[in-house]
């Protein structure tokens, strides 16, 4: 009797890790930034190149920053969600244009539509490096007080504003500055 | 002719070899930087350090890298900034923390697991060794084959 049970526990315990580390995905880096102030840039608007943007700006609302390139095809691929949920008006949105041509992400804005509320142009990805970004799309959500409460890595889909960002902002456009 | 093609082909090999050529302005500072570049892990391309990682993110972070070692930065500081962004996950070599705990004594737990279950294998073995045999089995047994001798 007792010959069997130590094999079948051996057996269990590893099919509940190899479980645990099958449902993990290897993509989704734990940012270090929850719940740090925002990194300070100070970027050019994609518009407005003379005119720029910086963190300190948001201080007392609740913001979204969306890291997104013309040339990143997943971003094609949740720009219709983003289309969709800035038409509610539940956040203000800020575009971090990421390594990409003005002139493309322009045009690309012009054939998509546009969710942002402003966009501002990283062009040598230094903003990307202190927000820690490796794979575009990527989402953070600010609080009144600039601190990062939320990182989306990856295009985010209907379900995920649906579960996710739409809770979030909701609590945080409750919480005092 | 021929050393002048095989000069072009080392100078070639040297300068084109996946990685920017830098310049330093001593041995310390392309030491630092080589080995930051080597044990920083690559976020794209999982599996890979930014020193063989021709993913364009990789590319930027050797480039800081070597900005910061310019301007005299030391291992750490460096070491820091990239944590400060990416997390111990941009580190091929984790700090030993609650965290990462399990990762570094993972081996320990399994070969002090392994030693003691084959201690404990040797010693049942050892107990299950045949009983010495009573003195008329003994008689018996060379009784038998003296037989089979004079056969």
């Amino acid at each position: 009797m007792f010959k069997f049970a130590i094999p079948l526990l051996v057996f269990i315990a590893l099919a509940v890790f190899l479980a645990i580390g099958l449902s993990l995905n290897p993509r989704e880096i734990p940012s270090p930034l929850i719940g740090k102030p925002a990194p300070v840039f100070s970027a050019p608007k994609l518009h407005e190149p003379d005119a720029t943007l910086s963190p300190v700006d948001l201080k007392g609302r609740v913001w979204l920053l969306n890291v997104w390139a013309s040339w990143c095809i997943s971003c094609r691929a949740e720009h219709p969600v983003l289309n969709r949920f800035a038409q509610q008006k539940k956040i203000y949105m800020v575009g971090l244009n990421y390594k990409d041509e003005t002139s493309d992400a322009k045009n690309w804005l012009n054939q998509l539509g546009n969710p942002y509320d402003v966009s501002v142009v990283d062009q040598d990805g230094r903003i990307g490096i202190d927000w820690g970004v490796y794979g575009v799309p990527e989402t953070f959500i600010v609080d009144k007080n600039g601190l990062i409460r939320y990182k989306h890595t990856g295009p985010v889909t209907a379900e995920d504003l649906e579960i996710k960002l739409l809770p979030l902002i909701s609590q945080l456009q409750g919480e005092p500055v | 002719m021929k050393y002048l093609a095989l000069g072009l082909f080392l100078w070639a090999s040297s300068v084109f070899a996946g990685v920017e050529y830098r310049q330093f302005s001593n041995d310390d500072q392309r030491e630092t930087y080589e080995n930051l570049i080597s044990e920083l892990r690559c976020l794209v391309c999982q599996n890979q350090n930014i020193a063989d990682s021709n993913a364009d993110l990789a590319a930027d972070l050797r480039q800081q890298v070597y900005q910061m070692v310019q301007q005299g930065k030391t291992k750490q500081d460096i070491k820091n900034f990239m944590t400060d962004r990416y997390g111990d996950f941009v580190l091929y070599n984790p700090p030993f923390k609650t965290k990462t705990g399990l990762l570094w004594l993972a081996p320990v737990l399994l070969l002090a697991l392994g030693l003691i279950s084959v201690f404990v294998y040797i010693r049942n073995k050892r107990k299950q060794l045949p009983e010495p045999m009573e003195p008329e089995q003994l008689q018996k047994i060379h009784r038998l084959l003296e037989e089979d001798d004079r056969l």
